[in-house]
C-alpha cells in the first residue's frame, strides 16, 4: 500500500457523487432533552467533514446515529443507502469513539489482532502499525501507553477493517499539541487514501486544519456550513477598539452591538455591523481617538456563530 | 466533474464457519488473557476459594460428617461451587458493567464484531476459570485432604465446572445490565457472599441455624452445590432432578429478564 503517500491537496471530492452517509432532518430526544433538533448532514465520498460545536451541541449523538448505535426520534439516518443499524454496514465503517477505558491488560498487537479478525478484508498488521504510528509498541500493554499512543491505537483499531468511511469522535481531546498534530497527519493520510472522514471537534484550529467542509452545530441544529474560509468570512462580527468618552450604556443602545468592554481606558465594541455603529460613535463622540477595527479570528467567528444560534 | 451516479448496495455479511469460529476463538482467548493478567481479578477469584478451602475444608481433615461422609470431600464440592460462582459473577457482572460504562462495549458494537461472540467469550472464560479453580481444589483435596477421587468423579466435577457456571454467567449478565459500573462489584458481593453462606457453601447446610435452612431451595447456589455433592453420593434428601430444574429455571429467568432489559435500553438509545 503506497496510497497514503498521495498528497492531500490532490484530492477532489465529488459534489455530485451519491452521499455515503446522510442525516435527513433528524431529531433525537432523550426524555425531555433534545440532543438533535432537525439536523441534516450529508457526507460525500472522499471528503473530510468536521462537525464543530461546543460541548453538548449534539456532535456525538450525530455520530452515534450514523453508527447505528441509536435511532432517530424523527427523520432518517442512512449509510451506504441503508439503515445504519444493519450489522452488514459495519464492515465498511471504522469508528474512533470517546472511550474512557480500553482493556488495559492486552497488548497493542493483541487488540489489533482481535479487531482485524472481525473484518472480511482487513489491512495487514504491518500497514495498521505503520499508518497508526505504533512501531515498536506492539508488545506493550495498553496500560503502559501514553495518552497520545492510546489515541493512536484507537485510531489503528478504527482502520483495521480498511473501512470506506471513518468516524472520529473528538479524536484529539486531551492530547498535547505535538500528539494532536501527529494524529492530524494520520487523518490526512486517510483522506489521501480516498476515505471519507467525519470528525467531531470543539477545536476550531483542528477543523480548519483538516476539513474540506465544516458544519458548525449548536443545540442540535446546524448553525453554519461551508469551507473553513467561508465559515470565517461569513461571520460579520468585528471589533471596534478606540478611546471614547461614551459610556458602555450609551454604546449598548446602538443597534447590532453584541459586546462592550472597557479596559485600560480602551473601549472594545463587538458588533455585527461595525460601520453603522462606528458612524454613530463618531457622531456622538467627536473626540474619539485611537481607532482600530479588528477582523475576527476563527475563534471569534465560532463564538459568534454558536452564540447567534441561541 | 460530470455527474457520477454511485449507488451503494449492502452485501449480506456471510462469514464461513471457519471465519466465525476464528472470531469466537480470538474473542475468548483475549478475554481470558485479559482477566488472567488482571491480578486483582485472577488472584482473588482463584485465591479466595483456595484459601477458604484450606481454612474450612482441609482444617477438618479426618473428620467424618456421619453416614460415611468425609468432611474434606464434602467441602471440596461446596468450595468448588463457591469458586465457580465467583468467577462468573465477577468476570461477567463486574467486567461487563465496567466495559459498558467506559464506552468500550459501544466501540466494539460499532465494529463488525458479532454481538454474540462478546457474550460467549465472557461465558467460556468464566467456565475456564471455573475449571482452573476446580482443578486446584481437587489437587489440594487429594494431596492434603486424604480425599480419594475416582477418575469418573474428577471428570464429572470438571464437567460441572463448565455446565454449572452458566446460570451464574446469566446472573452476571443481568447485574451488568442493571447496575451502574461503580456499584457493580458491591452489588455482586452483596449477592454472592450471603447467597454462598445461605446455600451451605461455607458451612455445610445441615450445620446452619435452623431458621436459615428454608431459604436455601430458593437459591441457585444451593442447587449447584447439591449437584456437585451428588457426584460423591453426598446429596441431601431432595431429588437430583429438582436441582437441575432449579438451575435451568433460574438460567432462563435471568436470560429472559436480561433480554427484556437490553431490549428496553436499545429502544431508548
Amino acid at each position: 500500500m503506497v496510497m497514503d503517500q498521495v498528497e492531500v491537496g490532490t484530492i477532489e471530492f465529488v459534489r455530485n457523487a451519491a452521499p455515503i452517509a446522510v442525516l435527513d432532518n433528524v431529531t433525537k430526544k432523550y426524555g425531555a432533552i433534545t440532543a438533535l433538533d432537525g439536523l441534516s448532514l450529508v457526507l460525500r465520498p472522499g471528503e473530510i467533514v468536521a462537525l464543530l460545536g461546543p460541548n453538548g451541541a449534539g456532535k456525538s449523538t450525530a455520530v452515534r446515529l450514523l453508527l447505528g448505535l441509536s435511532s432517530p426520534s424523527t427523520g432518517t439516518a442512512r449509510i451506504f443507502g441503508g439503515d445504519p443499524r444493519v450489522a452488514e454496514t459495519r464492515t465498511r465503517i471504522g469508528a474512533m469513539l470517546q472511550v474512557a477505558a480500553v482493556p488495559k491488560t492486552l497488548k497493542v498487537k493483541e487488540h489489533i489482532d482481535l479487531f482485524r479478525s472481525y473484518s472480511p478484508k482487513p489491512l495487514s498488521v504491518a500497514d495498521i502499525v505503520r499508518i497508526a504510528q505504533l512501531e515498536g509498541l506492539e508488545d506493550r500493554l495498553f496500560q503502559a501507553l501514553s495518552g497520545g499512543q492510546k489515541q493512536r491505537l484507537l485510531f489503528g483499531l478504527a482502520i483495521c477493517g480498511d473501512p470506506e468511511i471513518v468516524f472520529l469522535d473528538e479524536p484529539t481531546v486531551g492530547l498535547d499539541i505535538e500528539a494532536r498534530r501527529g494524529l492530524w497527519e494520520q487523518i490526512r493520510s486517510l483522506a489521501a487514501r480516498g476515505k471519507t472522514v467525519l470528525l467531531t471537534t470543539h477545536y476550531l484550529e483542528e477543523a480548519d486544519a483538516l476539513a474540506h467542509r465544516i458544519v458548525v452545530i449548536n443545540k442540535g441544529k446546524v448553525v453554519s456550513e461551508g469551507t473553513p474560509r467561508e465559515i470565517k468570512s461569513r461571520t460579520s462580527a468585528r471589533k471596534i477598539r478606540c478611546v471614547t468618552t461614551l459610556s458602555t450604556a450609551q454604546i449598548w443602545t446602538m443597534p447590532g452591538v453584541v459586546d462592550v468592554r472597557v479596559s485600560d481606558g480602551i473601549t472594545t465594541v463587538t458588533a455585527g455591523n461595525v460601520e453603522a455603529v462606528l458612524r454613530l460613535m463618531l457622531t456622538w463622540d467627536e473626540e474619539l481617538s485611537g481607532l482600530e477595527i479588528v477582523s475576527p479570528g476563527l475563534e471569534d467567528a465560532f463564538l459568534a456563530l454558536t452564540q447567534g444560534g441561541r | 466533474m460530470a455527474t457520477t451516479t454511485v449507488t451503494y448496495s449492502i452485501k449480506p455479511l456471510r462469514r464461513t464457519f471457519g471465519e466465525t469460529l476464528a472470531i469466537y476463538t480470538k474473542e475468548t482467548k483475549y478475554e481470558f488473557l485479559k482477566l488472567m493478567r488482571t491480578r486483582t481479578f485472577s488472584l482473588s477469584t482463584i485465591g479466595f476459594p483456595v484459601m477458604f478451602y484450606i481454612f474450612f475444608g482441609l482444617a477438618n481433615r479426618g473428620t467424618s460428617m456421619g453416614g460415611g461422609v468425609v468432611a474434606t470431600k464434602y467441602m471440596l464440592a461446596s468450595y468448588c461451587s463457591f469458586g465457580m460462582i465467583g468467577a462468573a459473577l465477577f468476570g461477567i457482572g463486574v467486567g461487563l458493567a465496567s466495559e459498558r460504562a467506559q464506552g468500550w462495549l459501544e466501540l466494539k458494537r460499532s465494529s463488525p464484531m458479532p454481538s454474540l461472540a462478546y457474550l460467549v467469550a465472557k461465558c467460556i472464560t468464566a467456565q475456564a476459570f471455573g475449571v482452573i479453580i476446580v482443578s486446584i481444589l481437587a489437587a489440594l483435596a487429594v494431596i492434603f485432604g486424604e480425599v480419594h477421587l475416582t477418575l469418573r468423579e474428577l471428570g464429572m466435577l470438571l464437567g460441572m465446572a463448565v455446565v454449572g457456571t452458566i446460570p451464574f454467567a446469566a446472573l452476571g449478565l443481568l447485574i451488568a445490565l442493571l447496575v451502574p459500573a461503580n456499584a457493580a462489584s458491591g452489588v455482586v458481593n452483596l449477592i454472592y457472599l450471603p447467597m454462598s453462606f445461605l446455600s451451605g457453601l461455607w458451612i455445610p447446610i445441615q450445620y446452619l441455624p435452623k431458621f436459615f435452612k428454608p431459604i436455601a431451595p430458593y437459591l441457585p447456589a444451593y442447587h449447584l452445590a447439591q449437584l456437585l455433592e451428588t457426584i460423591f453420593g453426598y446429596q441431601g434428601p431432595a431429588a437430583t432432578s429438582s436441582h437441575w430444574l432449579g438451575l435451568a429455571g433460574f438460567t432462563l429467568l435471568m436470560l429472559g429478564v436480561s433480554w427484556a432489559v437490553f431490549h428496553r435500553t436499545e429502544q431508548d438509545a
